[in-house]
């Protein structure tokens, strides 16, 4: 058997009350490797990650962390795997009433012995990874955006996780700054040999940090590719994997819509 | 806006002529059809232009409204007659075909209504009764969480149960000593009996008046203030990063809140007291020629220590009560834009209704126990 595998889902079902999002989802992720989940706006892409960080229970199937069942285990198993994992939100969810150091602290403080001092080295050092040197005594509220979302990966970091999960870590971000995220990202991957779950639909972050993706289909409510995105491209398994690719619209002969139609026609 | 029927062989040609613009009703093409005496061979609809004016969405309207009554009649709808521009638009509305959502609370009998309110509200207890039940082990883990609690929530609470609600707990309860004193003064006056308003005054503040309006204030102020905070916490998944660090949000945000408002509630009670009295004192001074000494002698010959103890007790209910309601109802916030102005609402509304419902049993209790 390939021991390689980090995360193993198997016949995952999602469901918000008693509505199906997704069904019958499974996909292993290989440890070191950077695995993207794609798919349309609405798709299930940030629920699903809210399943692999357990924050919901699948409603059918089952996912393995390192062979532990998530969804079943007990307080203690729970924390000792949260404890191997970082997350980083789609607006950051840096906790606003704490500043950049306490955020970065708080998981060092909850979960490791450390004295204040050592503590607040390992705060310096993990701000001054992601860019943020200095950055220590403000609040969430008066960085830019951009600088939340690598506050919020220093946090995601803080405790040298196995596993980093992405929420669109490229998203409400300009191209400049979205790419150096993405560079960040694969620092990341390559200095400790994370593996790193991403969720997006950023076509050009993909294609650059992606090993292998995987794409939730809307309409069929369910899994329909997984691989190398550039294989992918080049052998779309769906249409809708096509076009997600390409980003074309998909509607054939759509007429070209004028802004403004003239107010006056003389026919 | 003008539009002739004519037919040509099969068809009926519609000619538009004039300005279309919709600040005028335009005209209802079903009507038109209806006083239409037309052959019974029309099978298509085209459209002449040529008269047609400036234009804007009313035509538009219009069209669609021929193509429906077209399809719903088996009418060819000769789109190709009508200028390209409008053509187009007309094919854009149908580019993506209509959505067929499930809406499967549409219609529902009275009997399932009933039932599924009976269920979610069933359901609504249940997660009350749970959420205090984690409060309560969070106070029981207490001694080992000391070192880790968050303190600073803790304080800021504090401060702003004390010397930040200190004047409007100041200006109510004085001013609710001042209307018992002059209900008292009324009617004790009738039996002869003026003297005993300084009892009437601190016997109703110690009791009843001065935990229960501190309480509504504070299920106002604070309880509101705790829901919207955690209910902006939770949008932000500020919430959901505290549980996948494995931290839970009971000890580290619901925990010091609920602890700060239980620690200053008694004394805001205490100090309600005082102020209700002083409203007493002053009416009777100035409507019942009494003099201080005669109220304060009045007021402390029938009261008795378990009187305070009542109200003070009271005044910790309420506090955990409204304590608890606020993070409840912000622990539960939905996610849209309006689900924290929600929470509040629901929080002081939660925080009032159990506080009445506490002093009724509480009140009852005593009465039996005879305190």
């Amino acid at each position: 058997m390939d021991d390689a595998r980090c995360i193993e889902v198997r016949d995952l079902t999602m469901a918000y009350g008693g509505r199906v999002v997704m069904r019958d989802v499974s996909f292993d992720v290989r440890r070191g490797e950077i695995f993207v989940v794609m798919g349309g706006s609405g798709s299930g892409k940030s629920t699903l990650l809210k399943h692999l960080i357990g924050l919901k229970r699948p409603v059918k199937g089952t996912i393995l962390f390192e062979r532990e069942d998530f969804g079943a285990a007990d307080e203690k198993t729970r924390r000792g795997i949260l404890r191997r994992i970082g997350v980083t939100y789609q607006n950051g969810a840096l906790w606003s009433g704490l500043t950049l150091a306490e955020n970065v602290a708080l998981p060092l403080e909850e979960f490791t012995a450390l004295r204040a001092e050592a503590i607040a080295e390992v705060v310096s050092l993990k701000l001054a990874l992601v860019g943020l040197r200095g950055f220590e005594p403000l609040y969430p509220v008066e960085i830019s955006g951009g600088m939340r979302k690598r506050a919020a990966l220093a946090r995601a970091v803080a405790l040298d996780p196995e596993v980093l999960f992405f929420d669109e870590p490229t998203s409400g971000l300009d191209p400049i700054t979205a790419s150096r995220l993405d560079d960040l990202i694969l620092q990341i991957r390559s200095c400790f040999g994370t593996t790193i779950v991403v969720v997006s639909h950023d076509l050009a972050s993909i294609s650059k940090i992606a090993d292998r993706a995987l794409f939730l289909d809307i309409e069929q409510k369910t899994m329909t590719a997984l691989g190398r995105p550039t294989d992918l491209r080049e052998n779309p398994p769906s249409e809708e994997v096509r076009r997600f690719l390409t980003r074309s619209s998909g509607a054939r002969d759509t007429p070209v819509f004028e802004p403004r139609p003239a107010r006056t026609y003389p026919t | 806006m003008q539009v002739d029927l004519r037919q040509e062989e099969d068809a009926l040609i519609a000619s538009l002529a004039g300005i279309w613009d919709l600040e005028h009703t335009a005209p209802s093409f079903d009507r038109l059809i209806e006083s239409f005496a037309a052959g019974s061979t029309v099978e298509a609809i085209a459209f002449d232009t040529t008269e047609l004016g400036t234009w804007d969405s009313s035509l538009l309207i219009f069209l669609l409204r021929v193509r429906d009554y077209c399809e719903a009649h088996g009418l060819d709808f000769r789109a190709e007659s009508l200028p390209e521009n409008i053509g187009r638009l007309l094919d854009l509305t149908r580019a993506v075909p209509e959505q067929e959502l499930e809406r499967r609370e549409a219609k529902s009998s009275f009997l399932t209504r009933l039932g599924a309110q009976g269920l979610s509200w069933f359901d609504g207890v249940l997660e009350s009764v749970a959420f205090v039940g984690r409060v309560a082990q969070g106070f029981a883990h207490l001694p080992r969480l000391r070192g880790r609690l968050r303190w600073r929530d803790f304080w800021v609470v504090v401060q702003s149960n004390s010397s930040g609600a200190l004047p409007i707990v100041t200006l109510i309860s004085f001013m609710v000593g001042l209307i018992i004193a002059f209900l008292g003064a009324v009617v004790l006056r009738r039996l002869g009996a003026g003297y005993y308003v300084s009892y009437l005054v601190g016997y109703g503040m110690l009791r009843e008046m001065a935990a229960l309006m501190t309480g509504i204030i504070m299920a106002g102020r604070t309880g509101a203030a705790f829901a919207a905070e955690l209910g902006s916490m939770k949008i932000t998944e500020e919430i959901d990063a505290l549980r996948t660090l494995g931290v839970s949000p009971i000890d580290h945000l619901v925990l010091p809140r609920v602890l700060g408002i239980f620690v200053m509630m008694p004394l805001l009670t205490i100090y309600a007291v005082f102020i209700g009295v002083l409203g007493g004192l002053l009416v009777s001074i100035t409507m019942l020629d009494l003099s201080a000494g005669q109220f304060i002698g009045g007021l402390l010959t029938p009261l008795t220590l378990s009187d305070g103890l009542l109200g003070v007790f009271k005044g910790t209910v309420f506090g955990l009560i409204i304590g608890i309601a606020g993070c409840m109802r912000g622990m539960q916030t939905g996610s849209d834009a309006g689900a924290v102005g929600r929470a509040a609402t629901s929080a002081v509304v939660t925080g009032i209704t159990w506080i009445i419902v506490a002093t009724a049993v509480i009140d009852w209790l005593a009465a039996l126990l005879g305190v």
